[in-house]
Parts: C-alpha cells; sequence; structure tokens
C-alpha cells in the first residue's frame, strides 16, 4: 500500500480523536447557549479552574494559601491528604455546581431579560474573574495531573496493525494515543447521557421548554432559577472532563482556557443549540484539519491547522448558516 | 541651645548634599496568562538578586536598588505601556523577557538613550554593537543555540553527522523562526538533512506535526518552544517513543514545570543552556540568609535553585556588574542609562569575578566590546533526570560556531542599519 494512503488513513484516525477532544469543549458551550441563549465566554476558563481544582482536592492544597501566608504570615500549604482521583472528581463536581449556583445567583439573575450581547459581555467579565480566582486559589504554576488514564501510543494497536501496511516497510502500525481512545468512549457516554436526559428526565424536558421560551415555561410552573443552576452545573462538569483529558495531555496550565479557541470552529460547523452537531463539527473539524496539514501543510510551511479549522467551518457556513445541525432561523416579515 | 544648634547645623549639610536617588532596574515581568509559569521565577529571581545586593551590601556602591514590576503577560503591547509607564522613574536597563516586546522597543530605546538586555532572546543580531547602540544580548543568542545543540550532536556522532535527520519543532513566532537560517547554513556544512515542523500559539495541540516525526524518523528533533508548546511536545515525543536523549531543547524548554507533566517519560531529555543549574552554588546560601529568612523573598518564594529562577538571578547579576563598571567609568554612584549603557559595553566576567560573587562556573567568561553585544556565544548542555527531579550540566561551555553565524550577524545588522539609515559605530 503506497505511504501517503496509509499514512492518510492514520491522520485520518487522529483527527477523530482530536475531533473528540473538541467537541468536548464544545459540548458545554451548547448547552448554556441551548438553556439560556448564553454564548459562555468562560467555559475554557471553566475547564481550567475545574482541573486546577481537581488537582489541588487530590493533593490536598489548601486553597488561597498564597494570599493567606502573605497576609497572616503562616505557612500553610497542604491538608496533608491526598484523594483518589475518583473522589476529587466528586468533589471538584461539588465545587462546580457550587460554582454554578453562585454565578446564577450574583450574575445572572440579575441580568434576565437582558439583550445577548449583555450576557456575552458579563461572560467574557465572569471568565477573567475566574482566571484570576483559579491562579489565587491554586497558584499559576503547571500542575501534573494524574487520575489513572492510560496514555502514550497502543503497541497493541501497533503491532495488530502492521499487516495493512501490505509489505510497506515505512508502516509499523497505527499510532493511537491511548488517552484519545479512553476520551472518545467518555465523550460518547458523556453525549448518550446528555441527550437521555434532555429527552426522556423531567428536568432534561423543562430544560428544553426553558430553551424554547423562558417566560412560557415561567407560566407553567417551571422554576428558571433552579433549571439555570442545573445547566451551568452540567457545564461545569463537561469543563471538568474536558480539563481532565486536555489536562492530562499537557498539564494544568493557563494555556487550557485557550482550547476554547479549538471549540469555536466545532460550534460554528455543528450548530450552537445542537449536542450531536457539537459531535459531529468536532468530528469534521478534527479530521479536516488534520488531512489538510498532512496533505497541504508541507506546501506552504505548515501550521496550517489553527487558521483552516475557520476556513472550513466558514465554507458549510456560506451553505448552512445556522450549522449542520443548528435551528434553522425563520423570521416572517 | 548648643545641641539644638549642632543638630539643625547637620540637618542643613544633609539637606544640601547630593540626594542619592535609587538605582533603578525595571522587572517587566509576566505573572499571568499562558506563559506565567516561565515568567514567574524569572521575575523572582531577578528581584531577589537585588534585594540581597540591598539587603547584604547596601545597594551597589552604596545606592540602593529598586525594582519596580510591571505586568505584561507577555503581550507586545502591554510590554511597550510598561516600557512607557516606567521609563521615567530613572530605569537604568530594560529586560523585557519576550522577542516580541524586545522588537518594538529597539527604536525606542535608542531613541530615550537607554540601554536593552536581552540575553538569550530578541534580536539576535543585536550582537552587532556597531549597528545596535543600545541593545545587549550577551552572553549567547539563538544563533549560538542553534549551533551549540548540533556541536553537541556532532560530539555525540564521533564529529561526523552527515546524512542524519534534523527536524526543528517550532514555535510558529518572530521567535521560533529565529534559528532557521542558522541552522540551514550548519546543514550545508555538516551534511545533514534538516526538516522544519512549525506548532501554532499556544500549542496545546501537536499531534500532525509528530505524527509526521513518527512517519519521517529523523535521527534528533530540536525544538524552539515556550510555554505549554513545550509540555505538549515532550508528552507527545514519549507517547511515539521517540528517544528523549536525541530531543534537545533550546534554553526557553529546558525548565522543571517543561518536563515534569510527563514524567518519567521526560527521563533523558535535554537542553542547551547558557549558565549553570541547580541551587548547590554559596549565593543561594546568601539568599536565604539575606532575603527569605528576612521575609523578603518575591513571589511565593518557592522558585528558589529553578532553572528559570536562576537565569533571573544571573540576569540581574549581569545587570548588578554592568552598573559596578558604569560606576567606575564615571566615577559616580549615581549613574544615569546613558552611563550604563557604557557600563554594558566594557563589562568584563570572569570565573574570579563569579567566584567572589558565589556563583563559581554558573556561567561562560566573556567580555563586551564595542563591537561585539552578544558575548562568546558560548552554551552547554543539560540533561532531567526524572527520578531525582533534577536538570544536570552535562558538558563545559562550549564554542558555537562563529564562521557561520557571524556572516549571518554582519548581513542582517547591516541590512538593518541600511533600512533605518542608522551609521555604523565603534570605527
Amino acid at each position: 500500500m503506497s505511504d501517503n494512503l496509509i499514512f492518510g488513513a492514520e491522520v485520518f484516525l487522529n483527527g477523530l480523536m482530536a475531533g473528540v477532544l473538541y467537541a468536548l469543549v464544545a459540548l458545554g458551550f451548547v448547552l448554556i447557549y441551548k438553556a439560556s441563549g448564553i454564548f459562555n465566554y468562560a467555559q475554557g476558563v471553566m475547564a481550567l479552574f475545574a482541573a486546577a481544582t481537581l488537582v489541588g482536592i487530590m493533593k490536598g492544597q489548601v486553597p488561597f494559601s498564597h494570599l493567606i501566608n502573605a497576609i497572616f504570615g503562616t505557612e500553610v500549604h497542604y491538608f496533608g491528604w491526598h484523594l483518589p482521583a475518583i473522589l476529587g472528581i466528586l468533589f471538584t463536581a461539588a465545587v462546580m455546581v457550587a460554582l454554578a449556583w453562585l454565578v446564577q445567583k450574583f450574575v445572572f439573575r440579575h441580568l434576565v431579560g437582558q439583550e445577548p450581547i449583555i450576557l456575552f459581555m458579563a461572560t467574557i467579565g465572569l471568565a477573567y474573574f475566574l482566571e484570576g480566582v483559579s491562579d489565587l486559589m491554586w497558584g499559576s504554576e503547571i500542575k501534573k495531573l494524574d487520575v489513572g488514564l492510560p496514555q502514550g501510543a497502543s503497541f497493541w494497536l501497533e503491532e495488530n496493525t502492521q499487516w495493512m501496511g501490505f509489505g510497506n516497510e515505512n508502516f509499523y502500525g497505527f499510532f493511537i494515543d491511548k488517552l484519545d481512545m479512553f476520551a472518545t468512549v467518555i465523550a460518547a457516554i458523556l453525549v448518550l447521557s446528555l441527550v437521555i436526559f434532555s429527552q426522556y428526565s423531567k428536568q432534561g424536558r423543562a430544560m428544553r421548554a426553558v430553551a424554547d421560551d423562558h417566560q412560557a415555561a415561567l407560566s407553567v410552573g417551571i422554576n428558571l432559577n433552579f433549571i439555570w443552576v442545573m445547566v451551568w452545573s452540567l457545564a461545569g462538569f463537561v469543563a471538568l472532563v474536558a480539563g481532565i483529558m486536555w489536562g492530562t495531555k499537557s498539564g494544568v496550565q493557563f494555556s487550557l482556557s485557550l482550547i476554547a479557541l479549538k471549540a469555536l470552529p466545532v460550534l460554528m460547523l455543528g450548530g450552537f443549540t445542537s449536542i450531536p452537531g457539537a459531535i459531529v463539527g468536532g468530528l469534521i473539524i478534527g479530521v479536516g484539519e488534520k488531512l489538510f496539514e498532512f496533505a497541504i501543510g508541507p506546501m506552504v510551511g505548515g501550521a496550517t491547522e489553527n487558521w483552516f479549522a475557520y476556513v472550513l467551518a466558514l465554507i458549510f457556513l456560506v451553505f448552512r448558516p445556522q450549522g449542520l445541525f443548528g435551528e434553522k432561523i425563520i423570521e416572517r416579515v | 541651645m548648643k545641641k539644638k544648634l549642632a543638630t539643625m547645623a547637620v540637618a542643613a549639610v544633609m539637606a544640601a548634599g547630593p540626594v542619592m536617588a535609587d538605582l533603578v532596574f525595571p522587572s517587566l515581568s509576566y505573572r499571568t496568562g499562558p506563559y506565567a509559569a516561565g515568567g514567574i521565577p524569572f521575575a523572582d529571581g531577578y528581584a531577589d538578586y537585588f534585594t540581597l545586593l540591598n539587603e547584604r551590601d547596601g545597594g551597589i556602591g552604596g545606592v540602593m536598588t529598586k525594582v519596580p514590576e510591571c505586568e505584561t503577560g507577555y503581550n507586545t503591547e502591554k510590554g511597550v505601556e510598561c516600557y512607557e509607564a516606567t521609563k521615567g522613574e530613572g530605569a537604568l536597563v530594560y529586560q523585557p523577557l519576550s522577542t516580541g516586546i524586545t522588537y518594538q522597543l529597539i527604536p525606542k530605546v535608542t531613541a530615550d538613550n537607554i540601554p536593552l538586555h536581552t540575553m538569550g532572546y530578541g534580536r539576535t543580531s543585536a550582537a552587532n554593537g556597531k549597528v545596535f547602540s543600545h541593545i545587549f544580548n550577551y552572553p549567547a543568542n539563538y544563533w549560538n543555540g542553534a549551533s551549540v545543540a548540533i556541536n553537541h550532536l556532532l560530539d555525540t556522532n564521533g564529529g561526523d553527522i552527515n546524512g542524519k535527520k534534523v527536524a526543528l519543532v517550532y514555535h510558529n513566532s518572530a521567535y521560533g523562526k529565529e534559528p532557521i537560517r542558522t541552522l540551514e547554513e550548519l546543514a550545508k556544512k555538516h551534511g545533514y538533512e534538516l526538516s522544519l515542523l512549525p506548532v501554532d500559539h499556544p500549542g496545546q495541540e501537536q499531534k500532525s506535526q509528530w505524527l509526521q516525526i513518527r512517519r519521517d524518523r529523523p535521527d534528533y528533533v530540536i525544538m524552539y518552544g515556550w510555554g505549554v508548546m513545550n509540555q505538549v511536545a515532550i508528552q507527545e515525543a514519549a507517547n511515539i517513543r521517540f528517544p528523549m536523549e536525541n530531543f534537545i531543547g533550546i534554553w526557553w524548554s529546558g525548565a522543571e514545570h517543561d518536563v515534569t507533566p510527563a514524567g518519567d517519560a521526560a527521563n533523558g531529555y535535554k537542553s542547551v543552556t547558557f549558565h549553570n543549574v541547580g541551587s548547590d552554588f554559596p549565593i543561594f546560601d546568601d539568599i536565604q540568609k539575606h532575603v527569605v529568612d528576612k521575609g523578603l523573598a518575591a513571589g511565593a518564594g518557592d522558585q528558589i535553585g529553578t532553572v528559570l529562577y536562576n537565569r533571573g538571578m544571573y540576569a540581574a547579576m549581569l545587570a548588578a556588574e554592568a552598573a559596578k563598571t558604569a560606576q567606575e567609568i564615571h566615577g559616580t554612584a549615581d549613574i544615569t542609562p546613558a552611563m550604563m549603557r557604557d557600563g554594558m559595553e566594557a563589562l568584563e566576567i570572569t570565573e574570579a569575578k563569579m567566584t567572589a560573587l558565589g556563583m563559581p562556573n554558573f556561567g561562560p567568561s566573556f567580555k563586551v566590546s564595542c563591537e561585539n553585544h552578544g558575548g562568546p556565544g558560548l552554551g552547554g548542555i543539560t540533561q532531567w533526570n526524572a527520578a531525582d527531579k533534577k536538570w544536570s550540566l552535562i558538558s563545559d561551555f562550549g564554542p558555537s560556531d562563529m564562521d557561520v553565524i557571524l556572516p549571518l550577524i554582519t548581513a542582517d545588522s547591516e541590512s538593518f542599519a541600511a533600512e533605518n539609515n542608522i551609521e555604523q559605530r565603534c570605527n
């Protein structure tokens, strides 16, 4: 088999895996936008905050220790425990629920009925606030995140796919990162759970009702405040999952907040209101940017992925302005 | 009454005497943003060294030092704002720790007659003092770093790397592109095959680049990265089982936080350096006694002895020694930025001087001159030991290939001089 074909297939597979990771970030945006019409600029920072909180809780780090020590002249840094990952994740999820409640109570409750641009601006403020709080709580150094996820090449896959080269000496089996495979499984479970939740649970149906018309939902007795806290909590949990996956790859650090940039073309392509759209959009962007870099990148000096993702999304927008799965905007004059 | 008169007389004399202003060394730091993990230890080391001089020696030449910090967030616009905001305080020298900010400040500092020190970064051809009167990049620059990496490959291959494949993974920015020309020239000379793999900011996703490395199987990978790009690259190299001892980063890709996220898999990774690593130097005892124990350590005080803390401390030491030289040249302790520039141009760092400062073999010996603002371009190699969580210097500070680098410096700087109508000096 020719080099281009076999390596192209490998790039395709890795693009799918990368796309799943992009989709994980995009999901958080979709959840909040779908339920409240807010484009949550702070979603990337929420992933950073969640991952930093997870590391801090697992290591038994005293939150705000630098601040406490600077003010009171103390030397407290750690509680002295080391929690297993599962407990750490549960406690962090609880922190994200608390954050959702605080955000709703102190920010968005006061902005009900405001223009979308005002709500968007509020999320920009929230992003900068959370960035600072995250640094103050847990420090800005790069933290190693180890929740026991497998990482590195799958040797089994490499060995058992060598025959696919059909004698091609340059090919020595497909490379797929075990972490990416794990992320794919997690993302599939997450999406399935979210779809089942929104379609078949009472709260899920209430969430969809609020998304359709929050005043009508209010008139039939749906507690808007509860639904919005629930949606922000779900987005916080999705941010935690994304933070774990990306943080395991690169360590938990400020740059985690920039993964939101990877989610934007996914949202443009998949639609801002569709959970399956986030997944399909992620896969198309992941595969598209990787294949373009593989085929065209060397001819134009490489580093094409960042801009090509947006170009790809824009091309789709020409034909479907609402995105692949977004709700069609019908305005009657 | 006599006592009262005497007191008034002393007060009058003191008031009439010259007022010694502080020697101001602004720190354009970044403790926030995507590159904070690198900015914090450097800023801490820079500040702690001047605190040490104040507490132990009463400043430099009897004049206290001051290090006003301005947060740039590694953002070029903010860096320029910081420069404008602090230059009026009598700033003696700027060290922005950013190539982007450096490029913006080059014309400004030249016009304002304030020296700029860009140690191991910035515009490489600024080493030509004939063109760049106020810019200094001693003791080494990006091109020296690239050559030191290639020299290390030559050393480990018995002096012959003809036919070897070398890949450069670089931050797709002005900084990351700096070594390309040098590596291309060195490829012509030594016969290795060079491939270029740019990584866009911030570098969180590098799957394509490392799949290509896995396909092409280069013998060596050289990296010019910064921030998250370093951690991801080292992790991806481990994922494809690229041998870490064949993976060499420039000095901005060789700190503790670059390797620790990858854990044991980063063991053996190498980095080029122009200063020593670790805290096994007498100066750290002084920092503990005069700075840390008095509660005066910068930041959280938890970076002491790390690679980038040492670099910040080394940068401060070079600035302080240049200030001393300026005081000697001009016969006054209260120096101006212009005098500081003269001090930097006449700076001589010897092993005896570094030993006296409690920093034996901490960096190379070198002498700056009117023509040469870049120093000798010496560099060494450090290697990461994951078990001990320590970097070790595994070579001496060796020379870079100035036969290749000097013509490149001359060509680039002369082109800059022609574009900007700069009359060459030092004749």
